[in-house]
């Protein structure tokens, strides 16, 4: 028992490797505010291009449907060596020369969303079909309606499962150091492999559950909320 | 009364889900200004014919022209089409996510370009004339079903509509709540507004209606004045839809 406690909560070792964690787990948390705030972007392309009606769009809807098929089936791992290793080993002038960061944020990117898509299309099509008969039969375009009336209300809708989402992202940030990122959890098997002790592991472990703690507490917040207003909207 | 006779005028008018015909070779002439009241059983067509009217359902054969202007030909400009044709819902459809002011506001914004402060102020005359000026900055859902569907109804004349489609507007409310609905409706056949209403409100459409068509299974039997309408039917079916509403108290 006494051994384990050394190996893996060593209050020395804390301390000590305490800095090189934290340092790296701001690399975790800046890839993970960038990838988010492109996920909500593209996801949210992705999925109105997948509503968009009539034959013409055809191509785009089953080009937007491949797309997350491919990704969300694809264990995010593989995604990031392809991108992290495969991408710089192409040696295109334009796309090989930046960072193990930048590589790793698109794989995170792309694989998440992948999934948010999803979520933000459960969301659309959970706003009743009377809302945007309204909004049309007032002179408003597809577009309009869709921005105006669908989307707000959709998108309100889905909050609690985004943040799910992105509680699995900021962990799977880790997944990037695992292959080339020294962040959170690199620096921690860094310091592991050094002075035999994984206490490090401890540290970021840690810090990962103050960050997503506060944000699933949040989650359950606002579900909460939202049972009241609907709760009251019955009476 | 008939100053512009065929304001709205159908022809033929026959419409299908799949197999079953919901509207067979309907002709219908409303004149500007005039109020037409479609009745009949749940079912007979009434929704539908309103749905054609604005193109939220296309028509399978036939002619529909509003305004001088074939609008089932499939070339018409159809968000310019329902500019200037307001329908209101039996479920009153306001947006959940808007104020009462918003919900009012946003077509004049979004569809005739008004600027936010002739918007609001137009908007909010409206809301003055329907009793709910300090409704404004509620949401839709602190409101009682009567009070979203005079909102519902403010939104559609917000776009200064030449023509009026009433969907069932009462029929989801409770009893108490469909007067103020009613007397709404009331003042704008006072200020000539031209309505075609599906409703089952038999002494309400006697009261306002200019015609009454009678509609069963996607047909209408008979149309006239209500006095004829609705004290001397020639057709079977016209008596015995009405004596059944009579049997229902709804009279």
């Amino acid at each position: 028992m006494h051994q384990i406690l050394h190996l893996f909560a060593d209050p020395f070792a804390f301390r000590q490797v305490l800095p090189d964690v934290w340092s790296g787990f701001l690399i975790n948390v800046h890839m993970m505010l960038i990838a988010e705030a492109l996920v909500l972007a593209l996801a949210l392309l992705i999925a109105v291009v997948r509503g968009l009606p009539g034959p013409a769009a055809k191509p785009l809807r089953a080009l937007a449907i491949v797309y997350t098929d491919f990704f969300r089936g694809t264990p995010l791992i593989i995604v990031a060596y392809a991108f992290i290793i495969g991408i710089p080993g192409l040696r295109y002038a334009g796309i090989s020369g930046y960072s193990n960061e930048v590589y790793g944020i698109a794989a995170l990117t792309v694989v998440y969303t992948a999934y948010v898509t999803e979520v933000y299309r459960a969301g659309i099509e959970s706003v009743h079909g009377s809302q945007r008969m309204a909004a049309r039969s007032l002179g408003l375009n597809y577009g309009q309606a869709l921005r105006y009336v669908v989307l707000p209300q959709a998108i309100r809708r889905v909050v609690p499962p985004l943040l799910n989402d992105f509680i699995g992202l900021q962990k799977d940030t880790a997944i990037i150091g695992a292959i080339g990122v020294i962040e959170a959890g690199a620096q921690a098997n860094n310091y592991a492999s050094e002075y035999f002790n994984f206490t490090g592991f401890l540290v970021a472990a840690v810090l990962f559950i103050y960050l997503t703690i506060p944000l699933a507490r949040f989650t359950d917040h606002l579900i909460r909320e939202r049972e009241l207003r609907e709760r009251a909207a019955m009476v | 009364m008939n100053a512009t006779p065929g304001f709205v005028s159908l022809r033929g008018v026959t419409k299908r889900f799949g197999e079953l015909e919901v509207l067979r070779n309907v002709d219908l002439d409303v004149a500007e200004h005039n109020v037409v009241c479609l009745i009949g059983a749940s079912g007979s067509g009434k929704s539908t014919l309103l749905r054609c009217i604005n193109l939220l359902e296309q028509v399978d054969e036939g002619t529909i022209v509003v305004d001088g202007q074939e609008v089932t030909n499939g070339t018409v400009d159809v968000n310019a089409l329902r500019r200037k044709i307001g329908i209101v819902f039996q479920a009153y459809n306001l947006f959940p996510h808007m104020t009462v002011l918003q919900n009012v506001m946003l077509a004049p914004r979004k569809v005739r370009s008004l600027s936010r402060e002739v918007a609001r102020g137009t908007a909010m005359e409206l809301l003055q004339r329907i009793g709910l000026a300090d409704k404004a900055h509620e949401f839709p859902d602190r409101l009682s079903g009567g009070q979203q569907q005079r909102v519902a109804i403010a939104r559609a004349l917000a776009m200064n509509p030449k023509l009026l489609l009433l969907d069932e507007i009462t029929s989801a409310l409770d009893p108490q709540l469909v007067a103020e609905v009613l007397n709404l409706v009331r003042s704008l056949t006072d200020v000539g507004m031209t309505m075609i209403i599906a409703t089952h409100e038999m002494s309400f459409a006697r009261e306002v209606a200019d015609m009454i068509c009678f509609l069963d299974a996607g047909v209408i039997w008979e149309q006239g004045p209500p006095a004829e309408i609705l004290t001397a039917p020639r057709e079977a079916r016209t008596r015995e839809f009405l004596a059944r509403v009579l049997e229902g108290g709804r009279m």
